[in-house]
Formats: structure tokens, C-alpha cells, sequence
């Protein structure tokens, strides 16, 4: 579980997260949605430590990760895996090093079980013939399984993904989202998803956050959020006609 | 940023490359494959420069030598000085300055901009020790070769261009080779090309580091590099003579 207690951040003098506290829950995919520039990018790399919160606690099962020191935070680091939005894969290393390298760096695994791990990993997220490939020479979804493939090779305990199926198609999207459900049941992690993909949001939301203006402006699930009388929330989910079109019938 | 924020930034950064590296194994492995890419890649531009670099030199020197009391001899000695002393270390330095150092800013700020370097962080690796201690460990290892290199390939270079042309036979020319040789100034050309070593690498790392923003920002960071690199280059150039020579 992640909780954050009254989480504050400003750039100079803009503030862009106004006292958010929030539970997420492990063995549950949640998600982050709001506008662009309503502050969840910031609010995902306050929670991971690429930011500094100016005040406010974030905390890793009761761990107060703001109050960790460098060393502290890199062994809870250790706990993480991190979906990008371009994936973030290593140019110069193949779709197989890739996902072998966190193993390499952290794990007292010999040969054959690192190996064992990397196919392991590369079967569950379905990369059946590219392991020799490198990044640049696979598709934009497949770049995002192996991104996922990479996350999981620790078997962390915490996934964070930044718009995960930004830039894929329809199709291929809901296979991500559905592929980082089933991991986040798989292994009962702590899932937190940075989206602003209503789709994402009615397939897997199974805890949001919605923010607005760095503001948390309402909590809940997909099923809630046809229910909702919060107006800027309504803004966001039914901006298109489909989602009009499918709250009028419902 | 100010002068004086970005010595002190880069300060706190080559404080974060000097750590103890997560794992010798991988840590080694990258030294490797660095040598391999900042060295041995660099061999091909490194003797084709020396090669024209000892052959004007020695033309030239042969040509300015009007006065018939001055030896043939010292077109070959004039070629060795000026390869061992200046050109060697500091010209082949200035070329790898753009060579590599344009390479490296733009690696690592690709990485930087495409959330590689993020996502080392978010795994608990040092992205700095990482990504940029192989880097200067290779280079401060492998560019006394190439100096070795450029020096022996800049002096046949001027063997071959002083014969071609024939302004001085070739045993003129080695015995001026071989004539009066100071061992120190070899080590003073070393230690010139170790400084410039660091100089290179370090320098386009830290640009490429802190680079925000997309590709525009990375080709700028590229150009800085290395016209600070080079600059700094010439600064401890003249520092290190000054200290080393007096």
C-alpha cells in the first residue's frame, strides 16, 4: 500500500499539488486521471522521489520515503518498477539486456536462473521472437511490453506507469491495460497509473484519483464515476460525444 | 545559470560520478565496451590527422630553413619536438574534444530526454556513476595510446612527406629524430593528455546530463560541450606548461 498524506509542491511560486492525501491499495490497479497540466506527471514522480515534496508525507507500507536518505531510498528502490511513457528502454541494449539489466545490477542470481527470469518475464508480457532486437528496431507496443517486462523483473512490489498506452492504438492499449491488471493481481502489487485515457480509466480504474488543478478533486471507482454530480470530473470523463452518448443511455 | 552555479553544479555531479559503482562486474564490463567506443574508434581520425599534421610540419620547417649553416637534421627534430610537445596532446585533444565530446553529450542527453537516465534512477542505480565513470576511466586510460600513436604516426608522417618531396634525405631526417631527445617532455605530455582526457569526457557529461527540454536542446548542449571542453583544453594547456615546463 502507498499512502500520501497532505502532499504539497510548488515551482517557484506555482503551485501544482495543493495538499493531497490519498490511500492506494495493493493487489488493485489505481489510477491518476485529470487534464493536461492539472498536475498528476508531478504528483507520479513526487510519489517515486524524482521530485521532492515540499511538504507532506508519502509512505511505502507506514515507510515515510520523505524521510529517507539517499542510500534509504535506493534499497526501496529496489521495490519499484517503473513503466515510462516512451517506454525508456536502452538504445544500446536488446530487447533480452534490457530486461536483464536490473537483474544483473541488484540480483545474486547465477546464470541459468537470470536467464530463466528474463524468459519468464518476456513470455508473460507475450514477446515471443524479439529478444535480440533492440528498442529501436520493435514496435511502439511491444516497446511497452518490454518496458513492463523490465518493471516486473525484480518482482517489485510497487509499479508506477506514466501513461502507459499513450501513442498505441485501441486495440493494443487495452491489451496493455489489461496486461498490467493481471500482473498487478499476478503478484498483488501496488499499481499506480498515470492516464488521462478514458478508456484505461473504464477498463481497469479500480481506484482513481482525480485531479484538478492540483487539486484532489474526487476519489473513487469506474463504476462511481457515471454517478458523480462533481462537475469538473463530468468535464473531464464526458468531454467526448461517445461518453455522452453512452451516460444519456445509461 | 551564472559561471559560478554551474561550477559548483558540476562540482555536486562529478561528487555523484566518483561513487562506488553498484556492481564491479557491470562496472568493468562498461569500461570495456567504453575503451572500445571512445579509443579504439577514435584511431582511425587520430592517425589520419597526425599523419598530415608531422608531414606539413616537416615541409614547412624544411622550407623556412634558408640559411645554410642550419643542419637538414633539425626538419626530423623540429617534427618530433612539435608532435611530442604540442601536437599530439593538445591539437589530437582539441579533435576529440569534438569528436567524442559531441558523441557523449548527445548519448546522454538522449538519455536524459527520453527518461532513460529517470528510469536507471527510479531502479536505484547511480545514473551519474553509472553512465559517465566508465567513460572517464576509459578515456584517461586509452589516450596516452593514442598519443603514443599520434606521436609515431605524425613523425613518419614527415619521414614520408620530407622524402617524397625530397627536401631532406632520410637519414638526415632520423638522425634529427634521434638527436637530443628530453625523456620529460614525454611525461609532460602525458600528464597534459590525462588532464585533456578528463577534460573531455567530464565536460560533454555534465551538459548532457542536465539537459530539459527535446532534440533541440540536446544539439545544444552538444555545441556547448564542446566549445567548453575545448576552451578548458586550452586553459590547462597553458596552466600545465606554465607549472610543468618553468
Amino acid at each position: 500500500m502507498i499512502e500520501l498524506k497532505e502532499v504539497n509542491k510548488s515551482f517557484s511560486d506555482l503551485k501544482v499539488l495543493d495538499d493531497i492525501s490519498i490511500q492506494f491499495e495493493a493487489g488493485k490497479t489505481n489510477l491518476i486521471i485529470g487534464q493536461s497540466g492539472s498536475g498528476k506527471t508531478v504528483l507520479l514522480k513526487s510519489i517515486i522521489g524524482l521530485h521532492e515534496v515540499d511538504n507532506g508525507h508519502v509512505y511505502y507500507d507506514d515507510r515515510d520515503f520523505t524521510q529517507m536518505n539517499f542510500n534509504e531510498r535506493k534499497l526501496i528502490r529496489k521495490e519499484m518498477g517503473m513503466v515510462f511513457q516512451g517506454g525508456a528502454l536502452f538504445d544500446s541494449l536488446s530487447v533480452e539486456e534490457n530486461v536483464r539489466f536490473p537483474l544483473d545490477m541488484f540480483s545474486e542470481m547465477n546464470e541459468d536462473e537470470k536467464i530463466g527470469r528474463v524468459k519468464f518475464c518476456l513470455d508473460r508480457v507475450d514477446i515471443k521472437k524479439a529478444h535480440k532486437l533492440y528498442p529501436a528496431e520493435i514496435s511502439g507496443g511491444m516497446q511497452k511490453r518490454v518496458a513492463i517486462a523490465r518493471a516486473i523483473a525484480l518482482n517489485p512490489s510497487y509499479l508506477f506507469c506514466d501513461e502507459p498506452n499513450s501513442g498505441l492504438d485501441p486495440v493494443t492499449a487495452i491489451l496493455i491495460d489489461k496486461l498490467i491488471q493481471e500482473i498487478t493481481k499476478e503478484f498483488n502489487m501496488t499499481t499506480i497509473i498515470n492516464t488521462h485515457d478514458m478508456n484505461s480509466v473504464m477498463e481497469i480504474g479500480e481506484k482513481i484519483l482525480f485531479i484538478n488543478k492540483g487539486v484532489k478533486a474526487w476519489e473513487g471507482s469506474s463504476e462511481e464515476i457515471f454517478d458523480t454530480e462533481n462537475q469538473s470530473l463530468n468535464n473531464f470523463v464526458f468531454a467526448s460525444n461517445l461518453f455522452k452518448k453512452i451516460k444519456k443511455e445509461l | 545559470m551564472n559561471i559560478i552555479e554551474n561550477i559548483g553544479q558540476y562540482i555536486l555531479f562529478l561528487n555523484r560520478v566518483f561513487s562506488k559503482p553498484e556492481r564491479g562486474r557491470v562496472f568493468f564490463a562498461q569500461i570495456i565496451k567504453e575503451i572500445y567506443k571512445l579509443g579504439v574508434n577514435s584511431v582511425g581520425i587520430v592517425v589520419i590527422i597526425s599523419v598530415f599534421m608531422g608531414a606539413v610540419i616537416s615541409l614547412q620547417t624544411a622550407y623556412n630553413l634558408v640559411n645554410p649553416l642550419l643542419p637538414d637534421y633539425l626538419v626530423g627534430y623540429t617534427t618530433r619536438e612539435s608532435m611530442i610537445l604540442e601536437f599530439s596532446s593538445t591539437i589530437v585533444g582539441l579533435i576529440l574534444a569534438g569528436k567524442v565530446g559531441s558523441n557523449i553529450a548527445s548519448e546522454i542527453g538522449s538519455m536524459r530526454v527520453t527518461e532513460q537516465i529517470d528510469a536507471l534512477e527510479i531502479m536505484g542505480v547511480n545514473s551519474a556513476s553509472y553512465l559517465i565513470f566508465p567513460k572517464i576511466i576509459a578515456a584517461v586510460f586509452i589516450n596516452p595510446f593514442l598519443y603514443i600513436l599520434s606521436v609515431f604516426v605524425g613523425i613518419g608522417g614527415g619521414l614520408l612527406a620530407s622524402s617524397f618531396a625530397n627536401v631532406v634525405s632520410v637519414s638526415d631526417f632520423l638522425y634529427g629524430v634521434q638527436n637530443d631527445f628530453i625523456p620529460y617532455y614525454i611525461t609532460y605530455s602525458l600528464i597534459k593528455t590525462l588532464v585533456f582526457a578528463f577534460i573531455i569526457t567530464s565536460i560533454p557529461s555534465y551538459y548532457g546530463y542536465f539537459v530539459s527540454g527535446g532534440a533541440l536542446e540536446v544539439g545544444k548542449a552538444s555545441t556547448k560541450a564542446v566549445v567548453n571542453s575545448s576552451i578548458l583544453i586550452l586553459l590547462a594547456n597553458l596552466i600545465l606548461t606554465q607549472i610543468l615546463l618553468k
